[in-house]
């Protein structure tokens, strides 16, 4: 009986919580998240049954061009290793491609601008809730899976970059991930020209992602490596991404 | 004459003694689809809140012109170098330290925030807690509201109770000039009048679809799938803020909602909304 009063107390407590505490109790109580993030299943679920799979993200014109382009999260790695690349313009720069490929290997940056490219002016939508347009140019993402090509087992592909969200945590570099339909998308490709210029240090140089259909977060920008994961669960907090490991979406679809 | 008088006096007093009977207002599922929408609307519009602090800025088009926010609340230093909550609209600033860019959190502290910690949900800013409440009581709402439009459709309750008849819009001068001098016709409480009809349409077949239709429109991935979504309110920016606006008109109409239901019987309306009866002064066949 007192452990039922108890919880009654205890579902009374949560009630008025609720209600008058603006759900603070709540919200910070991991059950809580987990019953909210189930939603998010069902947003891909549904957003995958609508349209065509390969439809395209709008694209915009020269006209429509942002006059200035915000560069959010990291605007300069500050390593001292990526100090070295940007003195050497970027020509010892390699961008490795392992895991689940047939033939694991290493491009300089001439190599990735020799791939097969595309040029697209599209809106670029922060999680924030601000959008930005700018022109594109950059090796097609499938090209390059083409060029190392994908074992069977491949789920995910992984961006590993030479950012980190918190500079005094060094070690715990920024990554991010798509699945194998999304890095197969037209519009995905590994940008190194933003609105006709070479890709700058605030914007993601040398080579950053660019996935039209996804919020901006998960377009990973200084990619020093891609990897082909069946999972995510050895890789840092396991969720997939650098902001996904600190609870945000990992579909960021919406 | 004099024998006969106290006779009437009598069955007047009969007459005058007040008689009750409830009639049934509100269906089952009305109800109950009424105070699930009334409970996603307010986590919808507080987690959305939290999410709107992450960039409290609105724009017009495509794309954010940081520069020329049609809106936007932030923190300013005034000239004696202290802090200041300023609110700007179209081009006009306003001191709203307290309640808006600048508030203050439960313990008392100052901290630049948008909205304040008592509007949001979480109280803490967290923008991944707020879209997670967000999306959620999203198909909380919308699954609901399909629940009540398909109900409405199929019981005819949309035609028999929500939609006017010709003599009712003739009636819309007469009826808004009562409301404006609070004069309500309870003994009409059992059809709604036009006033209502044309605000729940609105509120219905307007304002929710539109505001749904405007959160959806932010989506990246459906922008690709439906580009007319974004291009019908005018871009992806344009969208948030008509979502952010039409959010605002519902806490209006739920600010006069609120008010009609206290000033036409408090206890009677929120008895008929809970059981679905309602109490009337007058037999049913009067």
């Amino acid at each position: 009986m007192p452990e039922a009063r108890q919880l009654t107390r205890r579902g009374l407590l949560a009630s008025a919580a609720l209600l008058l505490g603006g759900c603070d109790k709540l919200a910070g109580n991991d059950q809580t998240r987990r019953i909210l993030a189930s939603a998010e299943a069902l947003t891909q679920t549904a957003q995958g049954l609508i349209g065509a799979p390969d439809a395209l993200a709008p694209e915009f014109t020269l006209a429509d061009l942002s006059p200035a382009f915000r560069a959010n999260g990291t605007t300069d790695p500050d390593t001292e290793d990526y100090t070295a690349l940007v003195e050497n313009n970027f020509a010892d720069w390699r961008l490795e491609v392992d895991g689940l490929v047939e033939r694991p290997a290493k491009f300089s940056l001439e190599a990735i601008r020799a791939l097969p490219s595309r040029t697209q002016i599209t809106r670029h939508d922060c999680v924030e809730g601000w959008s930005c347009i700018g022109k594109w140019k950059g090796a097609k993402l499938a090209a390059l899976l083409g060029e190392v090509g994908v074992k069977p087992a491949a789920r995910f592909v992984v961006f590993r970059c030479a950012d980190a969200l918190e500079r005094l945590d060094a070690d715990n570099k920024y990554y991010e991930s798509l699945d194998l339909a999304e890095a197969l998308h037209a519009q995905t490709i590994l940008a190194y020209e933003m609105n006709d210029k070479t890709l700058t240090v605030p914007h993601g140089a040398p080579l950053r992602l660019r996935a039209e259909r996804k919020l901006g977060y998960k377009m990973a920008k200084y990619i020093m490596r891609i990897e082909l994961v069946d999972s995510f669960d050895a890789i840092a907090g396991g969720k997939g991404g650098s902001w996904e490991d600190l609870g945000y979406d990992w579909y960021a679809g919406i | 004459m004099s024998g006969a008088a106290p006779s009437i006096e009598s069955s007047g007093r009969e007459e005058s003694r007040p008689r009750f009977v409830f009639v049934r207002r509100h269906a089952a599922l009305t109800r109950l689809t009424h105070w699930l929408n009334a409970l996603c609307f307010f986590l919808l519009l507080m987690s959305g809140l939290q999410i709107f602090n992450a960039h409290p800025a609105l724009y017009w088009g495509n794309a954010s012109d940081f520069n020329n926010p049609l809106a936007s609340i932030g923190v300013k230093a005034d000239a004696a170098g202290v802090k200041r909550g300023v609110t700007t609209v179209l081009g006009h600033a306003f001191d709203t330290t307290g309640v808006l860019g600048l508030t203050a959190l439960p313990d008392g502290r100052t901290i630049a925030r948008a909205f304040p910690a008592w509007a949001t949900l979480p109280g803490w800013q967290s923008l991944a807690d707020g879209r997670r409440w967000h999306f959620f009581f999203a198909w909380a709402l919308a699954i609901n509201g399909a629940l009540y439009l398909l109900y409405s459709l199929l019981s005819r309750h949309l035609w028999r109770d929500l939609v006017p008849t010709g003599g009712e819009l003739k009636n819309i001068r007469r009826t808004l000039l009562d409301h404006l001098r609070l004069r309500f016709h309870h003994s009409a409480a059992r059809r709604y009048n036009v006033l209502q009809q044309l605000t729940y349409l609105l509120v219905i077949g307007v304002m929710f679809p539109l505001l749904i239709l405007a959160g959806l429109a932010m989506s990246p991935r459906l922008d690709a799938a439906w580009p007319w979504l974004p291009a019908l309110f005018g871009g992806r920016q344009a969208a948030r803020t008509m979502h952010f606006l039409l959010a605002f008109g519902l806490v209006g109409f739920v600010f006069v909602h609120v008010a009609m239901v206290v000033l036409t019987g408090p206890w009677n309306n929120i008895r008929s909304m809970v059981t679905g009866r309602y109490r009337l002064k007058e037999a049913p066949d009067a």
